[in-house]
C-alpha cells in the first residue's frame, strides 16, 4: 500500500506531510480499495485485526461522538473504545476534531459507523499518515524506494523466538498488505494507461491550429492564444523546468470572443485551467482551478460557448478516425483539378519529409494524438479560398468522398517502399512560426520533438517513405494538367525518362490521377500529346493494376477510335496499348464490342515486302505488327477468334506468315495458335497452306516463335491430313530437332506435343523412328514439368503401337520411369501413362519389367480415379498385363478387394469405361478361380443389363467377356434369364465385323443351355449365323457353326423326344 | 489585260520553273500556284510599288488565320525564319522557300527551322531566359501561388535535364538536333511553329472567298503522291479564282492556265 501510495497516487504538491489527494480517477479507485480492504478486514482476518499498531493512525475526523454506538465509552464529545490493548489503552480514542486509531478492528468498525462519509474519513487518514505501513509496524517498515527487506528482518525475528505468536501475525499482517498494494498498484496502472497523456509536439500541433482560427474576420472563434513565454526548452517545453518535473508543458492564455481570458497549463496529464500565470514565480497560479480535459479544444469548448458553436461548424472531419495526412494531399491534388492549388507545388515538395513523418507518427499504436489531424483538416477547410464560396453541403461531400479515397489509397501506398529522399530537413524550418494560414500550418503541424528523433531514426531503419520519384511524377502530372501543348509534350517527354517498367513510378501516375489525363489527353486533336501520352501507356499498361485501371476509365473505347486515326504512329502505339491492356476478359470484350477486332484485322493489311523498305513502308509493317499484336492478346477469348475471323483475318494472318521479320511472325504465329483451338481455324491453316510456313519456321532460331510454331502444329496436328502435311513438309525432323531444347520447358512442351499428336499417324511413327525420337522422348520422361510429361508419355503412348518401339522403350529404359509416374495426380498425364504401359505391356519383355515394378497394382488402383478416362485408360491398360504376366490368376487375387472394384466399374455410365473394364473382365475370367470370384460379385446380371447397347466397340467387348463368363457353374442359364441372348442375337447385324467375332463365340457359349437356344432360334440366330459360317475369320467361322451346331442336336433330341 | 495576263503568266512560269529547281519540295506547277498566291496576297497591299513582299503584318495574318498560330513571339519569330535577307518583308523567293520547310520539310529541315526559331536572339543557343521567355504562358497560372514562375521555371529546367547534353545550361543547336533525334515530339518544344499534321490538307482562307488547300503531308497520301500534289495545286488555284488545267505528272500534256483576274 506504501508504493501504491506514494507512486500512483496523486498528491497535490510534492511535498510530504501536508498534501492532499487530488480528486481524480485514478485516486478515487485507489481509495475504493482501500476501503473495500479494511471493511473486510476484521471479518476475514479477526487475528491480524487485533494486532496493536505499534503507533496510532491519528487524523481529523469528521465523525461524532454520536455517531458511535455500543462498544465504546461515550463521555461528551471524545470516545473510546471498550477494546484496550495489553496495557489498558483504549483501541480508538477520540478526542474532536482527532482521532487515533490503534488497530485494523477498530478502523474496519469506524468504516461502517462512518457510513456515507466513509471515502472522505480514508482520505483524511491517509492524508494524515502518508506511510501508514511504518506506522502500523513500526518505522523499519517504511516505504523506501528500490529494495524492500522489511520481510526479511521480519523473518530473522521469527527464528529468534522470541514473541513468537506475535511476530507471526506482524509477518501475516504485513504479506497482506503488500498484497493490497499490489493490487491498487497493477489497478491504478489500468487506469493511467487509459489515460490521455499529450506531448508537446501535440499541443504545439494544438496551439498552432487554434491560432489560426484567430486570424479570419467573420469565422474567428477566438481572439488570441498566446504562449507566457517565448522561450522553448529542447525537449519542447515552455514551463519552467521545476514545474517540467510535475509534466506541464507549457501556459496559455487563450482569449475567447464571449469569455474572460482562460489561463491554461498544459501538462502531459492533460489541459486545465490555472490560477491564473502571467510570470514565472507566482507559486500559487500553478494550482489547478478545474477538471482536467484532454485536450485544448475539449477544454475551449466547454469554457466558452461561442468557440463550440464554431467549431462544431466546421466540425465535418473530427469524427473521423485516425485520418492520416494523406487526407491532405488528396485535397490538394483534387483541389488542382479545379483549377485552384492552394500553394505552391515547391512548397509542398518541402513539406514531403513532414507528411511522411507525420504520418508515421500517426501510425504509431496508442492513438493519443487521435483528433489532432481532423483537426488540421477542418483548418485546411478554413483557410482554402474556394470552401468558402462552395456551400457546406458539397464541401461536405467532397470531404467524405476524399476521405473514402484516402482510405483505398492508403493501402495502395503500402505497397510503396524504398526511399532516396533527402536526410532529414533542416532543423530552422520547424522553427519559423506557422500562424500565417492553413497551408502553412499543416506544413508545420509536427515540430521538433523526442517523437521526432524517434521518427528520424525510425525512417533510415524501414523504408516506407513514398519515393522522390513519386512527387516528381506528382509535378509532371499537375503540368499536363495545366500546361498548354507546348507544356504537356514538355512534361510527356519528361515523364518518359523515369523508369516507367518499375512498378512504383506506374503506380505512382496511376495514384496522383495521371491515368485520367494520360487517357482525356487521347480525346484531344492534339497528335503530339496523343502520341505523347499513348507511348507512357503502352509502357506501364504492362502492370496489371494499370491495364484494369485504364479499362476502367474507358482507355480501350478511345484507343480503338484512333485505330481509325491517319497518322500511322498513332496507329500502331494504339494497337500496341492495346494488346498490353487486352490481358484480362473484360478489357478484351470491351475491344470487341467497340468494334476493335474490325480495325486491329485492317491493320493488318500492308505488303510486307521482303525487299528493302521505305520509311512509310516500314511504318506500314509496324502498324501491322502491333495490330497483330494486339489480335494476339485478344484472340484469348473464344468469341474474339470468331471476330477476327468473321473479318476477314485469316487470310491476311497467312499472308503476314510468309514475312521475313521474326518480330512480326511471333505475334502472327502467337494468334493462330491461339485461335487453333478453333476448328474452323484448324481447316483454314490446313487450307491456306499454312502449314507450310509453320514448318518453315520451325527452323529458325527463335526458341519464342519456334514455340508457337510447334504450338500451332500440336494443336491442327489433331486432323490426319494435317498430320500428313506436316509430313510431307518435312517438319518432322525439325521436330525432333527443337527436343534437343530441354532447358526451354515452354518450347519442349509445345515439341513434344506437336510429336504427340504427329505420331497419331503411324507414317509419322515411322518417320520418327528414323529420326531416333523415341530415345530422346524416353530421355525426357525424368525431371521434368507436367505438361511436357504428358505430351511425352502421350508421344511415347503413340510410338509403342509399334513393336519396334516397344522394344526400344524398354531399351532406353523407358518403362521404369513410366511406371513410376502412375503414382502421379495429373489426369491428363495418367491417361496418357497408363495407355502407354498399356502398349508396352504388350511386349513379354516389357510385361516382366512392369510386373516386377508392381505397375498392374498401380493400374489397379487407378481404376479408384475418379476421372473416367483415367479408368478407363488404366482398364484397357490392364488387359495386355493380364494376359502377358506369368501367373497373372493368382497376382489378380492377390489385390486385395480388387476383384469387386472392377466389378463395380460395371456400373458406369461412360461407355468407354463399360467397354475397358468389359474387355478387362474376359482376360480376368479366362483364370477360373478369378471367374467365380466375379461371379459371386454378380458380374453376370450387371453384364447382362448392358447388352441393349448399340455401341459397337463396348458389343464386342461385352459379347467377349459374357462368352468367358458362361465358362463357370450355371452362368449361362443366369444370363439367359437375365434377358442377354435377344440382344446378343442382333449384334450379329451390326456392321463391325469384330463384333460379329465375339458374339458368335458368346452365343456359341450360350447355346450350350437349350433354354437359350431356344431363344437365340425364335430371335432368328440361325440365318445370320449361316452367314457367318461362310465368313473368311475361322474364329468367327467356327464359333458359329458351333452354334448352329449346338442348335440342331437340340432341335434333333426334341424331336427324338416327340417322335420317339 | 490580255496582254498583261500574257506576260504575267509568262514570268510567272518562268520565275516557278526556276524556283521549283532551287527549292526540293515543290514542283512547278505547285511553285506556279504559290507564286500566283503571293501576287494574290500581295495585291491586297495599298503600295505595291514599294513593298519587296509580304510585310509582317501580312504574314501573320495567314499564320494566324490559316496555321492556327497564336502566340505573337512566335509568329514573329516564324516571320523571321522566312526572312531571310532581314529586309523585314518576305519576297516571293523566300516564301516558296519558306512554304518548302514549313509545308514539306524533313526532319532535318525542320530542326534547324525550329532551332532558328527558338534562338530568339540569333546566337546559336536556346539560353534558359529565352526559354523562359517562350514558355511563360504555356501554364495556367493560379491565382494562389506564392511565385506564379515557379511552375515554369520547374518547365525550363525540366527541358534543360532533357535536352542539354553537354550541360551548360542552354542549348546548343547539337543539343537540340540530339534531342529531338532521341524524341520527335520535341522537335516543337517552346512553341507550335509548324502546321499541324492533323488534315491532309488545311484549307486556306484568305478572306474574300478565297481559300486555298496546302498540303505539307509529304507521304501521308495513300494514293500516288504525284496525283495528289497536282490536285491540291489544281485546288488552290480554283480557290484563288485561277483556272488551272493540268496534266498528269510526266508532263505529256500540259494544261492550260487561265487567270481569272
Amino acid at each position: 500500500m506504501g508504493v501504491a501510495l506514494t507512486r500512483a497516487a496523486q498528491w497535490t504538491t510534492a511535498s510530504s506531510g501536508t498534501g492532499k489527494l487530488e480528486i481524480t480517477p485514478v485516486n478515487e479507485s485507489l481509495l475504493k480499495e482501500i476501503l473495500e480492504f479494511v471493511e473486510q478486514f476484521s471479518s476475514r482476518h479477526p487475528q491480524e485485526a487485533k494486532h496493536v499498531f505499534k503507533e496510532p493512525l491519528q487524523w481529523t475526523t469528521s465523525l461524532e461522538a454520536s455517531d458511535f454506538k455500543t462498544e465504546y465509552d461515550i463521555s461528551g464529545p471524545t470516545v473510546k473504545s471498550h477494546e484496550t490493548d495489553k496495557d489498558g489503552h483504549p483501541m480508538l480514542q477520540l478526542t474532536p476534531p482527532s482521532i487515533s486509531v490503534h488497530s485494523f478492528s477498530q478502523l474496519s468498525k469506524i468504516v461502517q459507523l462512518a457510513t456515507d462519509k466513509r471515502l472522505k474519513e480514508v482520505r483524511a487518514c491517509l492524508e494524515a499518515n502518508r506511510d501508514p505501513v511504518a506506522k502500523m509496524l513500526g518505522p523499519s517498515f517504511a516505504t523506501v524506494e528500490g529494495e524492500d527487506s522489511s520481510v526479511l528482518r521480519l523473518l530473522e525475528k521469527v527464528k529468534e523466538g522470541d514473541q513468537a505468536k506475535e511476530t507471526e501475525i506482524k509477518v501475516k499482517l504485513i504479506i497482506l498488505l503488500q498484497q493490497l498494494d499490489t493490487q491498487l498498484l497493477s489497478n491504478s496502472l489500468k487506469l493511467i494507461s487509459q489515460e490521455v497523456r499529450l506531448s508537446p509536439a501535440a499541443v504545439k500541433n494544438d496551439v498552432e491550429l487554434l491560432k489560426s482560427f484567430c486570424s479570419e474576420g467573420e469565422k474567428r472563434v477566438l481572439t488570441s492564444v498566446q504562449y507566457t513565454s517565448d522561450y522553448e526548452f529542447t525537449n519542447g517545453c515552455r514551463t519552467p523546468p521545476w514545474r517540467q518535473v510535475h509534466g506541464e508543458i507549457c501556459y496559455l492564455v487563450i482569449k475567447p470572443c464571449d469569455t474572460q481570458p482562460l489561463h491554461i497549463t498544459c501538462s502531459t496529464a492533460g489541459v486545465f485551467l490555472n490560477g491564473g500565470i502571467r510570470q514565472e514565480g507566482e507559486e500559487n497560479s500553478y494550482d489547478r482551478t478545474s477538471d482536467v480535459y484532454k485536450d485544448l479544444v475539449t477544454l475551449l469548448k466547454s469554457k466558452s460557448p461561442h468557440f463550440a458553436e464554431n467549431i462544431n461548424k466546421q466540425d465535418f472531419a473530427v469524427q473521423e478516425e485516425l485520418p492520416t495526412q494523406k487526407v491532405q494531399h488528396v485535397e490538394l491534388v483534387d483541389a488542382e483539378e479545379q483549377g485552384q492549388p492552394q500553394r505552391s507545388y515547391e512548397h509542398q515538395e518541402k513539406n514531403v519529409h513532414e507528411k511522411a513523418r507525420q504520418q508515421l507518427v500517426q501510425n504509431k499504436p496508442g492513438g493519443k494524438k487521435k483528433l489532432e489531424p481532423s483537426l488540421k483538416w477542418k483548418n485546411l477547410g478554413l483557410a482554402s479560398p474556394y470552401d468558402e464560396a462552395d456551400d457546406k453541403k458539397s464541401k461536405k461531400n467532397a470531404v467524405s468522398e476524399r476521405f473514402a479515397e484516402t482510405q483505398e489509397k492508403m493501402q495502395k501506398k503500402a505497397d510503396f517502399s524504398v526511399s532516396s529522399l533527402p536526410g532529414r530537413q533542416s532543423s530552422d524550418k520547424t522553427k519559423t512560426p506557422g500562424g500565417v494560414g492553413g497551408a502553412d500550418d499543416f506544413s508545420e503541424s509536427s515540430s521538433e520533438s523526442e517523437e521526432d528523433e524517434e521518427q528520424s531514426e525510425r525512417r533510415t531503419e524501414s523504408n516506407t517513405d513514398l519515393p522522390s520519384e513519386y512527387w516528381q511524377i506528382q509535378k509532371l502530372v499537375k503540368y499536363l494538367k495545366g500546361g498548354n501543348q507546348t507544356a504537356t509534350v514538355i512534361a510527356l517527354c519528361s515523364m518518359r525518362d523515369f523508369n516507367l517498367a518499375q512498378e512504383t513510378c506506374q503506380l505512382a501516375i496511376r495514384d496522383v490521377g495521371g491515368l485520367e489525363v494520360l487517357i482525356n489527353l487521347l480525346d484531344t486533336e492534339e497528335i503530339k500529346c496523343k502520341i505523347g501520352s499513348l507511348k507512357i501507356l503502352k509502357e506501364i499498361s504492362r502492370n496489371s493494376q494499370i491495364r484494369r485501371a485504364i479499362a476502367d476509365l474507358g482507355g480501350l473505347q478511345t484507343m480503338v477510335k484512333i485505330l481509325d486515326s491517319p497518322d500511322k504512329d498513332l496507329k500502331y502505339l494504339a494497337a500496341e496499348t492495346i494488346a498490353n491492356v487486352a490481358k484480362f476478359r473484360r478489357a478484351r470484350r470491351t475491344v470487341r464490342q467497340h468494334g476493335g477486332i474490325k480495325r486491329l484485322v485492317e491493320l493488318l493489311d500492308c505488303v510486307p515486302d521482303s525487299a528493302a523498305l521505305t520509311e512509310e513502308q516500314e511504318k506500314d509493317v509496324e502498324v501491322a505488327r502491333c495490330g497483330a499484336l494486339a489480335l494476339w492478346s485478344c484472340s484469348k477469348s473464344t468469341r474474339n477468334k470468331e471476330a477476327i475471323r468473321k473479318a476477314g483475318g485469316i487470310p491476311l494472318l497467312a499472308r503476314l506468315l510468309k514475312s521475313p521479320h521474326e518480330n512480326m511472325l511471333i505475334p502472327v504465329v502467337g494468334t493462330l495458335q491461339e485461335c487453333a483451338s478453333e476448328r474452323s481455324y484448324r481447316i483454314a491453316i490446313q487450307t491456306e497452306g499454312m502449314i507450310e510456313d509453320l514448318v518453315k519456321n520451325l527452323n529458325c532460331d527463335n526458341h519464342e516463335l519456334q514455340m508457337h510454331c510447334a504450338s500451332a502444329i500440336f494443336k491442327c496436328a489433331e486432323d490426319k491430313r494435317t498430320r500428313d502435311l506436316v509430313r510431307q513438309c518435312e517438319g518432322l525432323q525439325p521436330l525432333v530437332t527443337l527436343l534437343s531444347q530441354a532447358d526451354n520447358k515452354q518450347l519442349l512442351a509445345a515439341t513434344t506435343g506437336a510429336i504427340w499428336k504427329c505420331s497419331i499417324s503411324m507414317e509419322n511413327v515411322a518417320k520418327f523412328q528414323d529420326y531416333k525420337a523415341l530415345e530422346t522422348l524416353v530421355g525426357l520422361l525424368t525431371d521434368q514439368p507436367e505438361e511436357v510429361l504428358v505430351n511425352v508419355v502421350g508421344a511415347l503412348g503413340e510410338g509403342a503401337q509399334k513393336p519396334a518401339n516397344r522394344a526400344t522403350i524398354r531399351k532406353c529404359g523407358g518403362i521404369q520411369p513410366l511406371v513410376n509416374l502412375l503414382t502421379g495426380t495429373n489426369q491428363a498425364l495418367l491417361v496418357n501413362v497408363t495407355k502407354a504401359v498399356g502398349a508396352c505391356a504388350t511386349e513379354l519383355e516389357n510385361m516382366t519389367i512392369i510386373d516386377r515394378l508392381d505397375g498392374v497394382r498401380l493400374l489397379w488402383s487407378l481404376l479408384k480415379n475418379q476421372n473416367p478416362d483415367v479408368q478407363a485408360s488404366a482398364a484397357w491398360a490392364i488387359c495386355p498385363c493380364i494376359e502377358n504376366a506369368k501367373d497373372s490368376g493368382e497376382m489378380v487375387r492377390s489385390f486385395v478387394g480388387g476383384l469387386e472394384l472392377i466389378v463395380n466399374l460395371l456400373k458406369s455410365t461412360n461407355k468407354e469405361v463399360l467397354a475397358s473394364v468389359c474387355a478387362a473382365i474376359a482376360k480376368i475370367a479366362k483364370d477360373e478361380e478369378n471367374l467365380a470370384v466375379i461371379t459371386d460379385h454378380g458380374v453376370v446380371p450387371m453384364l447382362a443389363k448392358l447388352t441393349n447397347t448399340t455401341d459397337d466397340k463396348l458389343r464386342r467387348h461385352l459379347a467377349e467377356a459374357i462368352a468367358r463368363c458362361c465358362m463357370w457353374g450355371s452362368n449361362r442359364v443366369l444370363f439367359g434369364e437375365a434377358g442377354a441372348v435377344a440382344p446378343l442375337v442382333r449384334y450379329l447385324k451390326s456392321k463391325d465385323s469384330s463384333v460379329h467375332q465375339a458374339t458368335a463365340q458368346a452365343l456359341f457359349q450360350l447355346s450350350k443351355d437349350p433354354n437359350n437356344c431356344i431363344t437365340m432360334h425364335d430371335n432368328g440366330v440361325v440365318k445370320l449365323l449361316l452367314g457367318m459360317m461362310g465368313s473368311t475369320d475361322e474364329v468367327l467361322q467356327e464359333a458359329a457353326a458351333g452354334c448352329v451346331a449346338n442348335i440342331r442336336r437340340l432341335a434333333l433330341a426334341n424331336e427324338k423326344a416327340r417322335y420317339g | 489585260m490580255a496582254e498583261m495576263s500574257a506576260m504575267n503568266r509568262k514570268l510567272i512560269q518562268n520565275l516557278a520553273e526556276t524556283l521549283s529547281k532551287q527549292v526540293k519540295h515543290f514542283n512547278k506547277t505547285e511553285a506556279e500556284c504559290l507564286i500566283r498566291l503571293f501576287n494574290g496576297l500581295l495585291g491586297d497591299q495599298s503600295d505595291r510599288r514599294v513593298g519587296n513582299g509580304l510585310d509582317r503584318g501580312k504574314f501573320r495574318n495567314i499564320l494566324h488565320n490559316t496555321f492556327g498560330m497564336t502566340d505573337d513571339m512566335i509568329m514573329d519569330r516564324v516571320f523571321r525564319a522566312f526572312d531571310k535577307d532581314n529586309d523585314s518583308y518576305v519576297s516571293v523567293k523566300e516564301w516558296i522557300e519558306g512554304l518548302s520547310i514549313f509545308l514539306r520539310g524533313t526532319l532535318d529541315e525542320k530542326i534547324k527551322y525550329c532551332f532558328d526559331v527558338y534562338d530568339l536572339n540569333g546566337d546559336g543557343y536556346i539560353s534558359r531566359e529565352e526559354m523562359f521567355h517562350m514558355l511563360k504562358n504555356s501554364l495556367i497560372r493560379q491565382p494562389t501561388e506564392e511565385d506564379p514562375d515557379e511552375g515554369i521555371k520547374d518547365l525550363v529546367e525540366i527541358t534543360l535535364k532533357k535536352m542539354d547534353h553537354d550541360h551548360d545550361s542552354r542549348l546548343s543547336y547539337a543539343d537540340f538536333e540530339k534531342a529531338v533525334r532521341d524524341e520527335n515530339l520535341l522537335l516543337e518544344a517552346f512553341g507550335t511553329c509548324l502546321p499541324d499534321a492533323k488534315n491532309l490538307a488545311l484549307e486556306l482562307s484568305l478572306g474574300h472567298d478565297a481559300h486555298v488547300f496546302l498540303s505539307w503531308t509529304r507521304g501521308r497520301s495513300p494514293a500516288n503522291e504525284e496525283d495528289h500534289k497536282v490536285e491540291l495545286s489544281r485546288q488552290l488555284g480554283e480557290k484563288l479564282g485561277l483556272c488551272i488545267l493540268v496534266s498528269a505528272p510526266g508532263g505529256a500534256k500540259l494544261g492550260k492556265l487561265w487567270v481569272g483576274r
